[in-house]
C-alpha cells in the first residue's frame, strides 16, 4: 500500500503505471472479444484502409483492422513477456541462492553454467529451441526466459552472498534455525527490493526481445496477432501503408517505456539509501 | 600575547534543503592557541565532527552549510583568513597546508590502489611542489618521522599490506607533509587495538612537541584525551555544553552532562573495582573447553607452500554457572574465534566443547557485536522474537508471546516494541533486544561478543547494568568477549587474556588486572586510558603481533604453565 502510494507520487512511476495500466486494460478487452471489428476477419473490400472513423488504425492486406489486431498482439506479447520474466525470475533467484548458500564448488558449477547461458544472444538461442520444438509461442517463452535466468541468477548471488555473512544469519544459526527457513526469511526477504526492480526491467526487454523473435518467424505464428508479427507483416508495404508500421512500433515502444519508467521508480523507492534523502 | 591560530566565532552548521532549520551545529564558540590541543568531547551525533569538518570547510561536501558564525584562521603571514566566507580557491590552500587532517577509518581514506610512497610523494607534490626523486626522499623521512621501521622498502607497499596501525601512521605522514600548524584528527584511534591507540597517542604527542603544532582530537572516549589535551570542549546536541582547560573540566565538572560522562565512561581501577559477588562454587562447569584448536588453511598455490592460520591454539578453560569469564585479546588474537567455535559457527580441528544441555535444548546462546547487523532488518520484533523458537519446533502461542512480553520488559523496552521494526529503535535499544533474543530459549551461558564495543559510553553502562541484573536473576553464565579493559574489569569474576591464539593468562579478576604477570596482560594494561591515568605518559612500543600463519605440519610446543596465585595461571614465556 506505501509502496503504490509512493508510485503514484513519483513522476515517471506516474506515468508507467498509468500506460501499464492502460496496455494491461486494452489486452484485457482484446481477450475476451470486446474489440471494435474481428481481429481476423478478413474483409478484402476495405483492404489498406488508411486510418479513419471505422477503422481507426487503418487495415492491412487482407483488410483486417490494425486497431483490434494490435489490442490481440499486446495480449500475447504480454503473455509471453510475464510467463517467460517469471519462469526467469524463479529459476534464477533459485540458482543464484543456492549458488551463494553452498558456495565453493557449487558457487563454481552453477554460475559458469550461467556464463555460458549469458554468452548466447537470445535470438540464437531461439533458433536452437525452434529446432528442438518448432516455432511457436512456447519457444518464445522458453527462449527468453533462458536468456534472463542468468541475469537474475546475477542479481541475487551477490548481495546474497553480503547477506550470507550478516550476523543476523549467524544469529539465525546459533538458533538453530533450518536452511530453509534462512534462505526464506533472512536471505529472500531481502531481497525482494532488487528483485521487483529486476523482474519490471526485464519485462521490458522481453516485450522487445519477443517481437523481434515474431518478427523473424520464430515466436508467435499467424494469423495469430503479435506485435513482431505486425510489424513483419508490414515490411513489404512500408511506402504504401506506413500505418501498419507505425502503429505495432509505437506501440511496442509505449510499452517498453511504460515497463523502464516504473522500474526506475520502484528502484528510486526500494533502495533505502534514496528513501532516507527523500525523508 | 598574539591573536590565537584560531578563532570560531558562534558557529551554526545545518544540513538539508533548509540548513537554518536542520541545525547539527547551533552557536559553537572556541579559540585555540598555537601549539595547544583542544579535546572535543561528545557521544555520536552531538555534532563534535560536523564542528570540525568545518573548520577546513569540509563539511560542505556532504551536504552541510555554514549558516552563521564566523571562523578566523591565522596564516602563516601572520593575516586571518575567515573560512566561512572563503572562496574553494583559497580554501585549497587552507586544506593540506594550514590543516592538516586524519580520520577513523586509515582504510578507507587510503587509496588501495596505490602504494603508500606514492601517496604520501602526492601529498609533497601537491603542498610543496617537491617532485622526482626529492619527493621519495621526503616520503621516506616522513615515514621515518611517524616511527615506521625500515621506511625505504615499506614506501612500495599497498595500504592492504599494512596493518591497521601503520595505515594510521601512513595517514598521519600524509597530515603532516606540509608542515600544519593545526591538525585535526577525527577519532583517530578508535577503530584501532587498545595497544595500538596507545602507540598513536604516544606518537602524536611527540609529534606536537617536535613539530610545535596545535591539534584538535575529536573524541568519544573522555578518558582518551586526558593525557593530551590542554583544553577540553564537551559537546550535546550541537551545543558546546562546557568548555576550559583539561583539569577544571574533568576535576570540577559543571555541566550535568559532562559529570554523566565522567560518570558512565568505564574508569580502569587495576583490579580495585571488580565485582565482589559469584564466589566460584564447586558444581560442574556449564562449558568445558579441552584444548581447542581452530586452524583456517591458506595458500597451496603453485608457488606457496600451504599453511593454516592458528587462529585458536590449544585453548583451556571451563565456565561455572552464574559467572563471567572474560576473554580479552586484540583483534587477531582468536577470541571472536573461540566463540564462533563454541556456538558451532566456524569447525573445529582439534579439542573438545561441552556443553551441559540442562534446561534447555540449545544452552548456548549469542550476542553479536553490531546490533545493526545482527537483526533482520525486514521483520518485525515478534518475527525476530520467534524465531529462535521456531527453530526447535515450538508453536507460536499466547504463552510463547507472553514470553516475548516478559523479556521485552525485563531488558527495558515496552510491550509495545513487538510490532516495531529494528530501524525504529536505537543501538542500545537494539543491542537489549539482541539479549532478550538470546534470552528466549532459556540458556544456560551467553556469549556476548563485544556485545557493548559499538555502544556510545554511557549506553553501554546501563546495558553492562542490565547484563548484571540478567545474570543474578536467571543464573547466567557469560563468556564475555571484550578488548576493553574497564568493561571487562565491571563485569567479569575471572579473565582469560589471549594472544595470538593461545590463553597467556588466566585467573581471578582481581588477581589478573592487580597482579599481571604475563608481558603481553601488562602490556594490555598499560596501554588502557583512563581519567584516572591523565599524568601518565603513553610510551611508544612499537611490537607487532606475530604473523599466525604456519606451514603445514607445524605444532605448537606445548604450554608451560606456572601458578601465580590461587586460581591465577600464567604461561611461560619463550618456552
Amino acid at each position: 500500500m506505501r509502496i503504490l502510494a509512493a508510485i503514484v507520487r513519483h513522476p515517471s512511476g506516474r506515468i508507467g503505471a498509468t500506460i501499464i495500466a492502460l496496455y494491461l486494460l486494452t489486452a484485457l478487452l482484446g481477450a475476451v472479444g470486446f474489440t471494435p471489428h474481428n481481429a481476423l476477419k478478413q474483409v478484402p473490400i476495405d483492404r489498406l484502409k488508411a486510418p479513419n472513423a471505422a477503422y481507426w488504425f487503418g487495415t492491412d492486406l487482407l483488410g483486417r483492422d490494425t486497431f483490434s489486431r494490435l489490442m490481440l498482439g499486446i495480449g500475447e506479447s504480454f503473455l509471453v513477456a510475464f510467463s517467460s520474466v517469471a519462469i526467469a525470475a524463479f529459476v534464477g533467484t533459485l540458482i543464484g541462492l543456492l549458488a551463494a548458500w553452498w558456495g565453493a564448488i557449487w558457487d563454481g558449477i552453477l554460475m559458469r553454467i550461467m556464463d555460458v547461458f549469458l554468452a548466447f544472444p537470445a535470438i540464437l538461442l531461439a533458433l536452437l529451441v525452434v529446432a528442438i520444438e518448432g516455432p511457436g509461442t512456447v519457444t518464445s517463452v522458453t527462449a527468453i526466459a533462458i536468456v534472463y535466468t542468468p541475469i537474475f541468477a546475477r542479481v541475487v548471488r551477490a548481495p546474497a552472498l553480503s547477506l550470507k555473512a550478516r550476523d543476523f544469519v549467524a544469529a539465525a544459526r546459533t538458533f538453530g534455525s533450518s536452511q530453509r527457513f534462512i534462505l526464506t526469511r533472512h536471505l529472500l526477504l531481502n531481497l525482494i527490493a532488487p528483485l521487483t526492480v529486476q523482474i519490471t526491467l526485464a519485462l521490458a526487454w522481453a516485450l522487445l526481445t519477443e517481437a523481434g523473435l515474431s518478427f523473424l518467424g520464430l515466436g508467435t505464428q499467424p494469423p495469430s496477432p503479435s506485435l513482431g508479427v505486425m510489424l513483419a507483416d508490414s515490411k513489404s508495404m512500408m511506402t504504401r501503408a506506413p500505418w501498419l508500421l507505425i502503429f505495432p512500433g509505437l506501440t511496442i515502444m509505449l510499452g517498453i517505456l511504460g515497463f523502464n519508467l516504473f522500474g526506475d521508480a520502484l528502484r528510486d523507492i526500494l533502495d533505502p539509501r534514496t528513501q532516507r534523502r527523500a525523508a | 600575547m598574539s591573536a590565537p591560530l584560531l578563532s570560531v566565532r558562534d558557529l551554526h552548521v545545518g544540513f538539508g534543503r533548509d540548513p537554518a532549520a536542520n541545525e547539527v551545529v547551533s552557536g559553537v564558540s572556541f579559540e585555540l592557541e598555537a601549539g595547544k590541543t583542544l579535546a572535543i568531547v561528545g557521544e555520536s551525533g552531538s555534532g563534535k565532527s560536523v564542528t570540525a569538518l568545518s573548520i577546513n570547510r569540509l563539511v560542505d561536501f556532504g551536504g552541510g552549510k555554514i549558516t552563521a558564525g564566523s571562523i578566523n584562521l591565522q596564516s602563516g603571514d601572520g593575516s586571518a583568513l575567515d573560512v566561512t566566507i572563503a572562496n574553494e580557491a583559497a580554501l585549497i590552500h587552507v586544506r593540506g597546508r594550514d590543516i592538516g587532517m586524519i580520520f577513523q577509518e586509515p582504510m578507507t581514506s587510503l587509496n588501495p590502489v596505490h602504494t603508500i610512497g606514492a601517496q604520501i610523494e602526492e601529498a609533497f607534490r601537491l603542498n610543496r611542489g617537491v617532485t622526482g626523486r626529492a619527493a621519495t626522499a621526503a616520503a621516506r623521512e616522513a615515514l621515518e618521522r611517524v616511527r615506521i621501521p625500515d621506511a625505504a622498502s615499506r614506501l612500495r607497499y599497498y595500504p592492504h599490506q599494512l596493518s591497521g596501525g601503520m595505515r594510521q601512521r601512513v595517514m598521519i605522514a600524509i597530515a603532516l607533509a606540509s608542515n600544519p600548524r593545526l591538525l585535526i584528527a577525527d577519532e583517530p584511534t578508535t577503530a584501532l587495538d587498545v595497544t595500538v591507540q596507545a602507540q598513536i597517542m604516544a606518537l602524536l604527542a611527540e609529534l606536537r612537541a617536535e613539530l610545535g603544532m596545535a591539534m584538535i582530537f575529536i573524541t568519544h572516549d573522555i578518558g582518551l584525551v586526558a593525557g593530551i589535551a590542554d583544553d577540553i570542549m564537551v559537546m550535546q546536541g550541537g551545543i558546546a555544553v562546557e568548555q576550559g582547560s583539561l583539569d577544571a573540566v574533568l576535576d570540577h565538572p559543571q555541566h550535568d552532562y559532562t559529570k554523566h560522562l565522567l560518570n558512565a565512561v568505564p574508569h580502569f581501577n587495576a583490579g580495585r573495582a571488580v565485582r565482589g559477588d559469584g564466589e566460584r562454587s564447586g558444581t560442574a562447569p556449564v562449558v568445558t573447553v579441552d584444548n581447542l584448536v581452530v586452524r583456517f588453511p591458506v595458500g597451496g598455490g603453485l608457488f606457496r607452500r600451504p599453511g593454516a592460520v592458528h587462529a585458536v591454539d590449544g585453548v583451556d578453560f571451563d565456565l561455572a554457572a552464574g559467572e563471567t569469564l572474560a576473554i580479552v585479546g586484540e583483534s587477531g588474537s582468536g577470541k571472536s574465534t573461540t566463540a564462533k567455535a563454541i556456538l558451532g559457527l566456524v569447525g573445529i580441528t582439534r579439542g573438545t566443547i561441552d556443553a551441559k544441555s540442562g534446561r534447555s535444548r540449545r544452552p548456548v546462546q549469542m550476542v553479536f557485536q553490531d546490533p545493526y547487523a545482527s537483526l533482520n532488518p525486514r521483520l518485525n520484533v515478534e518475527a525476530l522474537l520467534a524465531e529462535p523458537a521456531i527453530a526447535n519446533r515450538q508453536r507460536v502461542d499466547a504463552a510463547l508471546r507472553e514470553r516475548m512480553r516478559f523479556l521485552l520488559t525485563r531488558v527495558g523496552l515496552g510491550e509495545d516494541a513487538l510490532t516495531r521494526y529494528p530501524h525504529q529503535f536505537s543501538g542500545g535499544q537494539r543491542q537489549r533486544l539482541c539479549i532478550a533474543r538470546a534470552l528466549m530459549l532459556n540458556p544456560e551461558v551467553v556469549v556476548l561478543d563485544e556485545a557493548v564495543s559499538a555502544l556510545d559510553v554511557s549506553v553501554q553502562a546501563r546495558v553492562l547494568d542490565l547484563l548484571i541484573d540478567l545474570q543474578r536473576e536467571f543464573g547466567l553464565a557469560y563468556l564475555f568477549i571484550s578488548h576493553d579493559m574497564a568493561v571487562v574489569e565491571r563485569i567479569a569474576h575471572r579473565i582469560a587474556v589471549m594472544y595470538a591464539g593461545q590463553i597467556v593468562e588466566i585467573g581471578d579478576a582481581a588477581s589478573v588486572l592487580s597482579n599481571p604477570q604475563h608481558s603481553y596482560t601488562r602490556r594490555l594494561i598499560a596501554a588502557v586510558p583512563a581519567v584516572e591515568r591523565r599524568q601518565q605518559r603513553f610510551t611508544l612500543d612499537a611490537t607487532q603481533v606475530p604473523s599466525l600463519v604456519r606451514p603445514a605440519g607445524f605444532e605448537p610446543a606445548a604450554a608451560q604453565w606456572r601458578e601465580a596465585g590461587t586460581d591465577h595461571r600464567v604461561r611461560v614465556e619463550g618456552a
